[in-house]
């Protein structure tokens, strides 16, 4: 016998499944309006009219203009991000695993007030930028990416560091939660990584909210992550939550994982090999060929000033 | 069924495995068409031709096996084909280890070769590969005399173990299980012969109690197989 069960979900309740596909849009484009908040003019046509909320946003003199812009599928295909597994591709394997929204980052140490903030509110704190930068990873690949986000100098503006902050910690989400392979000790977790306040007030360091007129992707740092050009990827933190002002240079993930291999300052540096290989070439993500490695990674003219009268083959 | 092929089907069957064999450079052809090989080209065509160079080396080694166990003799004469598409990928696997990764610099070439040991144990196979592919023609055959030129072709064995080795070497900790899964396959694959070996021994005569098929006398390298 057939018995008739009423549906338990009425079919004018389904959603229809274009609308279904387009839930990623929805929320791409949510996340982006997030950053947009601080255009006003643009917040509404260009998270409205195409995927790409950033795309009309200028350059910014700082780009870098005079190199191919890396394929976006190479840049969001290959990469390290341990939290989400150890190979090339686990990030952009397993990083749908993480909720960028809501997102806070906390501001603490040395600074007037420290507090939690919503990340809406600090992207108001000044209009979205976008930076095109050559990216040097310290294994010997490297990529040219338009990132879009805000100068962190607007972030020390607002957040006013106390006199005895010498220097600035980025902490990474570490939930095992999200990202599964924080179970595992080959890092310690979280993944923090710091640098002068002086590099971090430099104008190229740049906190970045998306890349090639896109929210960041998850496997790219989303939804807020730091980048200094000049020095060696593994320094630019991804998903922050946390910034940290500290009197003293801190042990970080990498110069705890491997003091002789991994230096505090990582500036790119063609000319100091790290322990087992070459760093004076560099393979771009998607070429046969290497090129050679230019010296702080090619924003020598403006970063190398900081770094007067160091001898960089010891605070390598 | 036991299907022997004549001269004309022999031919069709050649000419198919020849095409089957060259199928897998189409990726490599449509990667270069399109000009895309993905973030890490060089990557990508070294471990591209270096699986089709081990997948061709474990197919080599099944056709015996293969032979043997199916009844079908005529198996032997895909042989040859077979081991030197494996040549052919070894080639194209060490001309991007040497083009890509070295660009044709002889002495980082050598560099590298002596210090990491997957680039020593890859090396290695692959000078192992080149007096199998030289001889393998009529000429060599009758050259070397069909004894010696077989003796010299068993160094495929230690040459798969050598590739094995080269496999595991280069490998992250994390992705051990392809070359755990080709290593059982050619343990399996020489564990075969080795047994068949064993079964066509002639026992030696042995004096007191030891009764017929205890005793095996063993010698891999020269003795004469049948």
């Amino acid at each position: 016998m057939l018995i008739r069960h009423r549906p338990d979900i009425l079919p004018s309740e389904i959603t229809t499944e274009t609308l279904y596909t387009q839930r990623r849009q929805f929320l791409a484009r949510f996340a982006a309006g997030l950053g947009t908040l601080a255009l006003p003019g643009l917040s509404t046509s260009a998270a409205a009219t195409s995927e790409k909320p950033f795309a009309s946003l200028q350059s910014s003199p700082l780009s870098t203009r005079d190199e191919k812009i890396t394929a976006q599928s190479n840049v969001t295909s290959y990469g390290n991000f341990y939290e989400f597994g150890p190979d090339k591709d686990s990030p952009a394997k397993n990083a749908h695993r993480l909720r960028t929204a809501p997102w806070s980052v906390t501001i603490d140490g040395e600074v007037k007030t420290p507090r939690t903030y919503a990340l809406e509110d600090i992207l108001k704190w000044a209009p979205l930028e976008e930076r095109i930068y050559r990216m040097r990873c310290v294994e010997g690949w490297s990529a040219v990416i338009p990132w879009v986000g805000i100068p962190f100098s607007e972030i020390l503006k607002r957040v006013e560091p106390t006199g005895n902050a010498k220097f600035v910690e980025f902490w990474s989400l570490a939930d095992p939660e999200q990202m599964p392979f924080v179970r595992l000790p080959f890092l310690d977790w979280p993944y923090m990584e710091a640098v002068r306040l002086d590099e971090a007030r430099h104008p190229l360091s740049l906190l970045a909210v998306g890349m090639y007129g896109e929210a960041m992707p998850k496997q790219n740092g989303a939804p807020i992550r730091i980048v200094f050009p000049w020095k060696y990827g593994f320094k630019g933190a991804k998903s922050i939550v946390r910034i940290r002002f500290v009197e003293k240079q801190p042990a970080t993930v990498w110069t705890k994982a491997g003091p002789d291999e991994y230096g505090f300052y990582s500036n790119v540096n063609p000319d100091v090999p790290h322990k087992r290989w070459s760093q004076s070439q560099e393979r771009r993500l998607g070429e046969f060929f290497k090129r050679k490695t230019l010296p702080f990674n090619g924003y020598a003219e403006q970063v190398a000033g900081m770094y007067a009268g160091m001898d960089l083959r010891k605070y390598f | 069924m036991s299907f022997t092929p004549n001269p004309r089907q022999l031919a069709l069957i050649k000419i198919a495995l020849f095409a089957i064999c060259l199928l897998p450079l189409a990726p490599l052809l449509h990667a270069a068409w399109s000009g895309n090989f993905g973030p890490n080209p060089v990557e990508y065509v070294q471990r591209w031709t270096g699986t089709w160079t081990i997948n061709l080396l474990v197919i080599t080694l099944c056709v015996t096996p293969l032979r043997v166990i199916s009844g079908l003799p005529w198996l032997t004469r895909l042989r040859r084909m077979l081991g030197l598409f494996c040549f052919f990928y070894a080639l194209l696997h060490f001309l991007a280890f040497i083009g890509f990764d070295h660009e044709f610099a002889v002495d980082a070439i050598a560099r590298d070769i002596f210090k990491r040991p997957f680039v020593t144990a890859g090396f290695a196979a692959f000078v192992l590969l080149l007096p199998l592919a030289a001889s393998s023609n009529q000429w060599a055959i009758r050259r070397l005399g069909g004894r010696r030129w077989q003796e010299l072709h068993r160094s495929i064995y230690p040459l798969a173990i050598i590739a094995c080795v080269h496999y595991f070497w280069l490998v992250k900790a994390t992705a051990l299980l392809w070359p755990l899964a080709y290593a059982i396959a050619v343990t399996l694959l020489l564990g075969w012969r080795v047994r068949e070996r064993q079964r066509k021994a002639i026992p030696v005569p042995q004096s007191g109690i030891a009764k017929s098929g205890a005793a095996k006398p063993l010698k891999f390298f020269s003795q004469r197989p049948k």
